[in-house]
Order: C-alpha cells, then sequence, then structure tokens
C-alpha cells in the first residue's frame, strides 16, 4: 500500500505534533490541536464505557422473561448508558473534539480566544468523568439519565449524589467550551473573513455555543435542586408539601431539549463540509443553512414541553408546544433540502467520509419525521415512553450525529494526524454501520408501536423477534464502530503522507501543511473569496 | 476627586436610596399586589446602575452590550413558557 | 485609559481586540451565572404566584433587618471594588488593593450576618432537619423557606468565591506580580465577577424578605 512509510514525515517534523514530546507537552498544552486530541481520547473511552451498557441492554433483551440482570440491575445499565453516551460522548464529541481543532484554522486565527481556559475545560471533563466511574464502580444508579422526581429524590437507592455531582462539573466544561467558541467566532477572524465568508461548520458551532451557554446553567440548578431535596430532605418538589414534581421536569427539560440540539448541530455542520465536498461543488443555499442553524438553536428553546404530554402539563401549554415543535422541524428540512441541491449535478465522490453524510442525511430524515409523529398530541399520548421515542432520538443522535462524527472522523484525520488511511475499510465501516443501525433500530419502531414500553426487559414473548433482530444489528453495528481503530490507528505510523489538501476541497484548514504547524499557517491568511469557492486555488505544491 | 470617582460615589448614594425606597414600598400602605411588582422594579433599577456604571457597559461596543443583557431575554422564555402551564393545569 | 501598554497574547493581534474580548468572554460567563440564578428565581417566583398567602406569612419569619443591612454592606463593598478598579487602570496598586481589601472586609460582614441569621433561623425551627416541629415545616411555608435556604447558599457560595478572586487580585497586584494599568484587565475582571454576586442579592432581597407584605 505504500512505498516508503516514513517514520515521520517532513511535515510531521515540524507540525503541532512533534512540538514537545513529554508527557507535560501535552497534559500543560494550550495548543488548541492539541487540547482537541486529549478529548478524542477520553470522549473514545466513555464511547466504549456507553457502548458497554447498550450491549448489555441489547443482551439482556434477547429473552423476554429470563434475564441475566436483576430489574434493577437493568435500570442501573440504562441509567449508566444515557448518562455516559449524553454528557460524556454526544455533546462533547464534536465540538471539543473537531471544533477545538478547526475553528481557529477556518476562520484563519492561531488559536482560541481563551487557550488556557481551553485547557481547564478538558481537566474539568475529566474529573467529571472520574466522578461518573466512581458512580459506575459503586453500583451505578436507577433512575435513567432524566433523574425525575420524586424517584429520583425520595425513593432511588442508587448513588444519585454522586451521579448528579458528576453531571454538574462536566456541565461547567461545556459552557466554558461555548463561551470561548462565541468568543473566538467574534473576535479573532482573520481579515476579510466576514460572518459572510464562514463555512457552514463554524456557524453550526457558533450557534450551537449559544444553546451551550443559556442551557447549561439551568440543568445545573436545577440538579442542584435535586441534590438539596434530596440530602437535606426539602421539598421542593414533594407534593406532600405543596411542591411540584413537574416544575422539575420544566426546568429539567428546559436543558435538555435544547442539549440535543447541542448533538445535532455540530452533526449538521460536518454534514455541510462533506456534502460540499463530496460534490466538489459550493453549497446550495449558503444563507438558508446558515440562518437555520441559528433558528434552530433559537426556537428550540421554545419546545421543551413536548416531553411532558402526559405529565399532568396543561392541555393549553400542551398544544402551544406541540404547534412549537411542528416548527422546529422546518429549519432542519431546510438544511436537507439544501445538502440535496448541493449534490444536484455536483461531481460526486464516495470515499469514507462521504459515505457517513449521506448516510446521516437519510437517517436524520428519518428521525426527523418520527419527531414530527411524536409532536403530534394525539400520537405521542400512545407512543410517549415506549421505543417508538427510543428508536426516534437514536437515529437523530446515532444515525444522524454518530455518523457525522465518523464522516468528520475520516475526513479530517489526514490534516490531524498528516496521514491517509486505507479508503477500502473506510467504506466497509460506513456500510457496515448503516446496515447495523437499521437492523438494531428500525425494528424498534415496531416494538413502540405495538406498545413495548421503554426501561423495562420484561416484555410479552411475540414481541421477542422483534428484540432479537435488533440485538442482531446492533453485535453488526458494534463490528462497525470497531473498525475504525484498526486501519485509523494503524495508518498513523503506515499510511502516506497526506499533503495539504488530499481531498481537493475548498476551505482555509486545507491551505495549511497536514499536520499544521504549531500557530497553524505558515502566513497569517488573508480571505478574498467566500466560503465553498470551486474551482479551487491551487496555490502549490501538495505536501 | 476626579469625575470619574465621584460619578462612582453618586451611584453608590442613588442605590442607598433606592434600598430605601424599596424598604419604604415593603412597609407602606399600597396595596398588597402592586408592592412586588414594585419592589422587582425597585431590584431593576438597582441592577441597571451597577450593570451600567460599575460593570462598564456604558464604555462598551454595541455587540458586547447584547451578550451581557443577551441572558436576561432567555431567562423571560423560561419564566412565561413555565407559568403558562402552570397557570392554566386548572383550567383542563 | 489608553491600550497601548496591555501585555498582547498570541493569538490576539491588536490590544483593543483583546479587551473587548475578554469583555465579552466575562459577559458571557455572567449570562450563564444570569441563567443559573435566573432559573432558580423563576422557580421561586412561581411558588409565590401559586401559594401567595403562605409565602407571605413564611417570609414575615425571615430576618428582615439583617438582610437590609446585609444589602447596604453589598452595594457598599461594590463601590469600594469600583474604586479599585478606578484605581487599576490609573496604575494606582496601593489603592486598588485598599478598595479591594474593604470590600473583602465588607463580604466578610456580610457573611458573618448571614452566619447570624441562619443562627437564629434555626433557633427558630425554619431550617430542615431541626426536628422541632413548626407550622413553618409544612406546606407551602417550608417550601418558600427552603427555597431561600438553597438561593442564600448559593449566593453565599459565590460570594465566597468572590473573597477568594478579590483576595487573589490584590495580592498580585501588589506584589507587582500583575502590572498596573498594563494588567489592568485582571482587577476590571475580578470586579465584574463581585458586582454580579452584588446584582444577584439585589433580586434575592425583595424575592424572599420582601415577599411579607
Amino acid at each position: 500500500m505504500t512505498v516508503a512509510a516514513p517514520l515521520l514525515t517532513p511535515e510531521e517534523r515540524v507540525s503541532y505534533l512533534a512540538a514537545g514530546a513529554t508527557l507535560r507537552s501535552w497534559l500543560a498544552t494550550t495548543d488548541h490541536k492539541r487540547i482537541a486530541i486529549l478529548y478524542l481520547i477520553s470522549i473514545t473511552i466513555f464511547f466504549f464505557i456507553g457502548g458497554t451498557a447498550a450491549a448489555l441492554i441489547r443482551l439482556d433483551l434477547l429473552q423476554p422473561t429470563r434475564h441475566f440482570l436483576t430489574n434493577e440491575g437493568y435500570n442501573r445499565t440504562f441509567t449508566l448508558h444515557g448518562v455516559v453516551m449524553v454528557w460524556f460522548f454526544l455533546i462533547p464529541s464534536i465540538p471539543a473534539t473537531f471544533g477545538n481543532f478547526l475553528i481557529p484554522l477556518m476562520i484563519g486565527a492561531k488559536d482560541l480566544a481563551f487557550p488556557r481556559l481551553n485547557l481547564l475545560s478538558w481537566y474539568i471533563y475529566v474529573l467529571g468523568g472520574a466522578v461518573t466511574v466512581y458512580v459506575l464502580i459503586a453500583g451505578g444508579v436507577d433512575t435513567g439519565w432524566t433523574f425525575y422526581t420524586p424517584l429520583s429524590t425520595m425513593f432511588a437507592n442508587g448513588h444519585v449524589v454522586a451521579a448528579a455531582i458528576a453531571i454538574i462539573i462536566v456541565g461547567f466544561s461545556s459552557i466554558l467550551t461555548g463561551l470561548n467558541f462565541i468568543v473566538t467566532v467574534h473576535k479573532l477572524r482573520a481579515p476579510g473573513m466576514t460572518w459572510g465568508r464562514l463555512p457552514i461548520f463554524v456557524w453550526s458551532h457558533y450557534a450551537t455555543s449559544l444553546i451551550l451557554v443559556l442551557a447549561t446553567p439551568v440543568l445545573a440548578v436545577t440538579l442542584v435542586l435535586l441534590l438539596a431535596e434530596r440530602v437535606f430532605h426539602v421539598g421542593i418538589f414533594d407534593p406532600s408539601l405543596g411542591g411540584d414534581p413537574l416544575l422539575y421536569q420544566h426546568m429539567f427539560w428546559f436543558y435538555s431539549h435544547p442539549a440535543v440540539y447541542i448533538m445535532l448541530l455540530p452533526g449538521m455542520g460536518v454534514v455541510s463540509e462533506l456534502v460540499s465536498a463530496s460534490a466538489h461543488k459550493r453549497l446550495f443555499g449558503y444563507w438558508f443553512v446558515a440562518s437555520a442553524s441559528l433558528a434552530i438553536a433559537a426556537v428550540g428553546f421554545l419546545v421543551w414541553g413536548h416531553h411532558m404530554f402526559v405529565a399532568g402539563q396543561s392541555l393549553y401549554a400542551s398544544v402551544i408546544f406541540s404547534f412549537l415543535s411542528i416548527v422546529v422541524a422546518v429549519p432542519s428540512a431546510i438544511k436537507v433540502y439544501n445538502w440535496t441541491a448541493t449534490l444536484y449535478k455536483g461531481d460526486i465522490t464516495l470515499d469514507a467520509p462521504f459515505l457517513f453524510a449521506m448516510s446521516f442525511i437519510g437517517l436524520f430524515t428519518i428521525g426527523g419525521l418520527t419527531g414530527l409523529m411524536l409532536a403530534m398530541l394525539a400520537v405521542d399520548v400512545h407512543v410517549h415512553d415506549t421505543y417508538f421515542v427510543i428508536a426516534h432520538f437514536h437515529y437523530i443522535m446515532v444515525g444522524g450525529t454518530v455518523s457525522a462524527f465518523f464522516g468528520a472522523l475520516h475526513f479530517w484525520w489526514p490534516k490531524i494526524t498528516g496521514r491517509l488511511y486505507s479508503q477500502f475499510w473506510g467504506r466497509i465501516s460506513a456500510m457496515l454501520i448503516f446496515v447495523g443501525f437499521n437492523l438494531t433500530f428500525f425494528p424498534q419502531f415496531i416494538l413502540g408501536y405495538l406498545g413495548m414500553p421503554r426501561r423495562y426487559h420484561i416484555y410479552p414473548p411475540e414481541l421477542q423477534v422483534w428484540h432479537v433482530l435488533s440485538s442482531a444489528g446492533a453485535s453488526i453495528l458494534a463490528v462497525g464502530y470497531g473498525l475504525p481503530f484498526a486501519y485509523l490507528l494503524y495508518s498513523l505510523r503506515n499510511g502516506r503522507a497526506a499533503g495539504r489538501n488530499p481531498w481537493g476541497v475548498a476551505g482555509l484548514e486545507w491551505t495549511t501543511p497536514s499536520p499544521p504547524p504549531r500557530e497553524n499557517f505558515l502566513k497569517p491568511p488573508v480571505v478574498t473569496r467566500e466560503a465553498y469557492a470551486y474551482p479551487i486555488e491551487e496555490s502549490g505544491h501538495d505536501g | 476627586m476626579g469625575r470619574e470617582t465621584r460619578q462612582l460615589i453618586l451611584v453608590w448614594a442613588g442605590l442607598m436610596l433606592l434600598l430605601a425606597a424599596t424598604v419604604a414600598v415593603t412597609f407602606s400602605p399600597l396595596p398588597t399586589v402592586v408592592k412586588p411588582g414594585m419592589n422587582l422594579l425597585i431590584a431593576g433599577a438597582k441592577a441597571a446602575l451597577i450593570v451600567w456604571v460599575y460593570m462598564h457597559l456604558r464604555e462598551q461596543p454595541g455587540l458586547n452590550r447584547v451578550v451581557a443583557l443577551g441572558a436576561l431575554a432567555w431567562l423571560v422564555i423560561l419564566v412565561a413558557m413555565t407559568l403558562t402551564d402552570v397557570a392554566t393545569r386548572a383550567l383542563i | 485609559m489608553t491600550a497601548e501598554h496591555v501585555t498582547l497574547a498570541e493569538q490576539f493581534v491588536q490590544p483593543r481586540q483583546q479587551r473587548t474580548a475578554d469583555f465579552m468572554g466575562m459577559y458571557v460567563f455572567l449570562g450563564t451565572e444570569t441563567m443559573l440564578f435566573g432559573a432558580l428565581l423563576a422557580l421561586v417566583f412561581a411558588y409565590r404566584l401559586a401559594h401567595p398567602a403562605e409565602s407571605a406569612e413564611a417570609a414575615r419569619h425571615l430576618k428582615i433587618w439583617i438582610a437590609t443591612a446585609n444589602t447596604a454592606v453589598l452595594l457598599t463593598s461594590s463601590l469600594a471594588v469600583a474604586l479599585g478598579v478606578h484605581a487599576a487602570r490609573a496604575g494606582r496598586r496601593r489603592a486598588l488593593a485598599l478598595g479591594f481589601a474593604a470590600a473583602i472586609l465588607l463580604g466578610v460582614l456580610f457573611l458573618g450576618l448571614k452566619g447570624y441569621e441562619y443562627l437564629q433561623d434555626f433557633k427558630e425551627g425554619l431550617g430542615p432537619g431541626t426536628g422541632a416541629p413548626s407550622l413553618l415545616r409544612v406546606g407551602p411555608a417550608a417550601l418558600f423557606i427552603d427555597l431561600y435556604f438553597v438561593a442564600t447558599s448559593l449566593h453565599a457560595v459565590h460570594l465566597s468565591v468572590g473573597l477568594g478572586v478579590l483576595g487573589w487580585t490584590a495580592i498580585r497586584v501588589l506584589t507587582q506580580r500583575t502590572r498596573v494599568p498594563q494588567q489592568a484587565i485582571v482587577a476590571e475582571m475580578s470586579g465584574l465577577y463581585w458586582h454580579f454576586v452584588d446584582v444577584v442579592w439585589v433580586f434575592l432581597f425583595p424575592i424572599f424578605y420582601l415577599a411579607r407584605a
């Protein structure tokens, strides 16, 4: 595959990777690119932990009435899966790795606005992660990732306090990341890099950062109140004292619904980049897509009550939330149309990253359409808290965000590491993931429609066939997710040198060597062209 | 004393006056239903003084002013929409 | 205040850019704190609207005069900090240290008064876990009191952090490890945090203590 695989390419010798080889140079770095890699390693570890929990769930669900997990054990497993996947994988996944690495490059800056704050955010993440590992080892918590009261405050017998503390801690990590991105995008753009020339990846992360800073503090104070009630037995959400458990849900979902857009928007930004790159064509409807990112962030704050349609919320409020939940689908749909229009008559290559992007578009559309179904009050009454909901959000979070994450990994790997990897194996991974994913989660729509409740592992025998299909799919999915480890890590030593722009695509990050030098650009860039300006200017030989 | 120092002390005097006012409102014979609103308004005035002068908002470019006050708009969303539920629950 | 003497970090190209960015960053952070306390106070507001009579009755047991004194103390501490920051911008490091020291003393006084107030509250059976049966430990009145404890202790935690920040800044400036006016931004940022803690109290005071009317 390679003629001569050098231990270090000439670019690598002067890149950010070579600038200091000690452990301390990594752990005390303020270089956004190194911090991105620190995050990449950490979130991968948590992806495995959450994935193991998922594997246990799918194994346990193979049989309707015989299980190797106790009821309590099952509760703790799905709670661990949710908590780890939401807060320790999905929320930081794209922003803290690719956002950190790419935003300064894409806007022509040397680093983020506050590099030391960036490093601090990683250490806070690690601290939150450590407390979570403690919770896991100590036996876990059984409330579900939503920690609904009064179960969590008065009756649960797991490690609620430690889990809540872990989440409060990791919340501050994401607040600092969002803060950094907002100030960076406003103040550190290179000369000529106007808002209208920013890649959509940057717009998406900007919108995400607005959500991060506005929503996460509400989660923090909600968990503080939960802790106060659990530890000091104050009765804020206790009905016997005049408290209102529904107010907990209001405050929890005020954060957690926008949180799903934190998890989704960066993935959409990745897909915009990948679609344009795949077609070698400028993105269709730039301002529509940019505005749609902001609209999703804004309207996403107005829909949280759709999680509470059957919880006792007033009908009038439910109607308003239902209407707004339909409205919020519009900007997402606009993005899908624009991606499709970009591909139309494009010169499309289907390398691994672009397969992941296509996966995203298809699977996200299914997830989004089923979200519209759930937004209808009359439908939701029947499928709330069933596997229909689980399938819906996994289509978006896994079919969508995780596909985008892998797409980003396969697209920017050459830039980050300076090495090319095997396209053959990349495509195999993408296809295994697509097939495995659908086999895992499509049966869950049917299960939900047939009445299978979520968070139960005992179920009627006639539903077993769907569960078996789903678990079979999960095993294929696991292989698909595991393969990249092999060929990507292999490429670190044995891959060909990538050169500046191996895909031949537009974007400031592709004008600098791979891997980039410590200060990102050999000469501070001046921007004269719009984003996605094709054909690209070849300003010198590759590599 | 310099101009700016005088302004800082004047702001403090204004804050103290507003504090006296808010306590006065609380113990005054005004109807009970208006007191929370009035006290919140006075608190808003105090906060505005602190934010505008002490927290340097008057020196900042427009963008920073929007940033500083942006969270308030989002609080309004949280309060307003939660209250629509609480207020209309009894109405079926 | 001219920006030309400022120490420029590597990722910035102009002093004014760095200064605006620093202020923007701090305002964003204080925006997150606004959402933190704002959500809590919104919750209290919802309970007050739902249970007006019990809230007012419970509020009458709060120590309004201690709280009024504390409000005056905190507002004065903000003056001290503002004067200190003004001094930092002019390069007068001892005046900064004096202003911040005064603010710290006032902050400690606040905490002392607050501690005394909590003691009184617990003696009257207001607090959770006091064991003593009390009309104020049941129903919506208990809710109001519990939220008062959560909100004021969260505020006290933030105030204590603020004391640390002010103290750290004052020491660094006094020992010239942080130079003024070149790095007055450090004092300005510390000041912003302290003033915010003050603003939170400005709203806590009427929402809890003045609910008695």
